[in-house]
C-alpha cells in the first residue's frame, strides 16, 4: 500500500512502475525486471489503473475491451471472457453503451475491467476506491481479493487506510518524493499523514 | 501485422464515430476552393490553369485539421498510454492510425474534385489516374501529418504548430501531386507524368518507413 499526502507521488510512483514515465534518477525493478531496460517485459507483467480511465469514449464498454483483448492477441480473452469481466464490475446492462455516457464511477469500473481482463501478475492500483459509491468499494474489495488469490502482486495507492489495512501486507507513506514511513499495513500509525 | 490490422480497425472505427468532424473538414475544404476561385476572379483560363494547385492547397490545409483531431480521442482518457503499456507495439499503432487518415484524406481528396471540376470549369481527366494520384499524394500528407500530429496534440497551441512543422515537409509531395495532376487534367504531351508520379511514389515510401521508425520514440516521449 502506498499512503501519503496529495502531491506525496504515489501517482508518479505507480506510473514509473507501469513504465509510463521514465525515472530521472536511480532504478526501479517490477517483479525483478528494470523499468527502463526491460521495459517491454514489464509492460506485459503489469496493469496500472490509472486516475484516468484509457478507455475510448466513443466505443462501447465492451468494444474498450475487446480491443484490449485483440491487442493482447489471446483468443481465451473472447467476447465471452469481456462480458464476464463486464459482469463482475457490474457493468453487463451498460456493455453496450457509449463510454461517453458513464460516470466517473462507471469509468472506473470499466477501468477494473480492463486490468482483470489482463490478469497481470502485477496490479499497479492509483486510488481504485475513488469516485466509487459503497457497492462499488465492495466490488474494489472483491477485486483484491480476487487477484491476491489468482497470485497477482497489487500495489495500491489509496488515502482509505482502514482499506488499505485490510488488504495489504506492507504500507510506505510518502512525503515530498520520499519514504516516510516504511512498515507492515497494519501497524500503520492513523496519524502518519494521511487521511484516515 | 496482427496489431496493425486491429489498430487499423480501430482508428477506422474511431473516424466512423466521429464522421461529423468529417463533413466539417469537408466544408472547410471545399469553402477554400470556393475562396481561391474568388482570388484568381472570372477568367476561365486562370481558373483552369491554377485548378489542380488549388484542388491540393485545399486539401493541404483541410488535412491539418484532420490530422490534428485524430489524436484527440486518443489524448482524452490516455487511451493510446493505455494500449501502449498492455503492451501494443508503437509501430503498429503508427500505421493503424496513418492509414486511417490516409483513407479519410483520399477520400476527401476524391469528394473534393467535382467541386473543382465546377468551380474552375476544370477537365477532370481520366477518373483512375486523378484517383492514383489522390491516393499518392494524400499518403504523402498522412504519413509524416500522423507524426507531426502525435508530436503537437498535447502542445499548447497545437494547431498552429502541426502546420508549422508539416508544411516545409510536404513541399516536395505537394509539387509533384499538382504538377502531375495538372497533367492528368490538360494532357501529357511530353511524357512527364511518369516521373511526377515516380517522385511521388518515392517519398511516400520514405515518409511511410521513417516516420514509422519515429513514432516509437514520439509515443514514449
Amino acid at each position: 500500500m502506498l499512503a501519503g499526502r496529495n502531491g506525496s507521488g504515489k501517482s508518479t510512483l505507480l506510473r514509473v512502475l507501469a513504465t509510463a514515465l521514465r525515472p530521472d534518477l536511480g532504478t526501479a525493478r517490477v517483479a525483478g525486471l528494470d523499468v527502463v531496460h526491460d521495459r517491454d517485459e514489464v509492460r506485459s507483467r503489469v496493469a496500472l489503473l490509472d486516475h484516468k480511465s484509457q478507455v475510448y469514449d466513443v466505443f462501447s464498454a465492451l468494444e474498450n475491451l475487446e480491443l484490449v483483448a485483440r491487442f493482447l492477441g489471446d483468443p481465451k480473452r473472447d467476447r465471452a471472457r469481456c462480458m464476464a469481466v463486464l459482469e463482475e464490475v457490474g457493468l453487463a446492462d451498460r456493455a453496450r453503451g457509449p463510454v461517453a455516457e458513464f460516470s466517473a464511477g462507471m469509468r472506473k469500473r470499466l477501468a477494473l475491467a480492463r486490468v482483470l481482463l489482463k490478469a497481470p501478475d502485477v496490479a499497479l492500483l492509483d486510488e481504485p476506491y475513488g469516485e466509487l459509491d459503497p457497492p462499488g468499494f465492495r466490488l474494489v474489495d472483491g477485486v483484491l481479493d480476487r487477484l491476491r488469490r489468482q497470485g497477482s502482486t497489487v500495489v495500491m495507492a489509496t488515502h482509505l487506510v482502514d482499506r488499505g489495512r485490510e488488504h495489504c501486507d506492507r504500507a510506505l507513506v510518502l512525503a515530498a518524493g520520499g519514504v516516510e514511513w516504511d512498515g507492515a499495513a497494519r501497524q500503520l500509525p492513523a496519524d502518519a499523514g494521511i487521511v484516515a | 501485422m496482427t496489431q496493425a490490422l486491429v489498430a487499423l480497425r480501430k482508428d477506422a472505427l474511431l473516424q466512423w464515430r466521429t464522421r461529423g468532424r468529417f463533413v466539417a473538414v469537408f466544408v472547410f475544404g471545399a469553402t477554400a476552393l470556393l475562396l481561391f476561385s474568388f482570388a484568381i476572379g472570372p477568367s476561365a483560363g486562370a481558373l483552369r490553369q491554377h485548378a489542380a494547385g488549388f484542388l491540393w492547397l485545399a486539401l493541404m490545409l483541410a488535412s491539418t485539421l484532420a490530422l490534428g483531431d485524430s489524436f484527440h480521442g486518443e489524448m482524452e482518457n490516455r487511451a493510446l498510454e493505455g494500449l501502449v503499456l498492455l503492451p501494443a507495439s508503437p509501430v503498429a499503432l503508427y500505421y493503424g492510425k496513418a492509414l486511417a487518415n490516409w483513407a479519410q484524406l483520399a477520400l476527401l481528396g476524391v469528394a473534393l474534385v467535382p467541386f473543382m471540376v465546377v468551380l474552375y470549369d476544370a477537365p477532370p481527366g481520366g477518373a483512375l489516374p486523378l484517383i492514383g494520384l489522390i491516393l499518392l499524394g494524400t499518403a504523402g500528407l498522412s504519413f509524416p501529418g500522423t507524426l507531426y500530429a502525435a508530436m503537437t496534440v498535447q502542445v499548447r497551441g497545437s494547431q498552429t504548430l502541426l502546420p508549422l512543422l508539416l508544411f516545409p515537409l510536404v513541399v516536395p509531395v505537394l509539387l509533384a501531386a499538382v504538377s502531375a495532376t495538372s497533367l492528368v487534367m490538360t494532357g501529357d504531351p511530353m511524357d512527364q507524368l511518369r516521373s511526377w508520379t515516380l517522385l511521388l511514389v518515392c517519398f511516400d515510401l520514405i515518409y511511410a518507413s521513417l516516420c514509422g521508425l519515429l513514432f516509437g520514440r514520439v509515443v514514449e516521449s
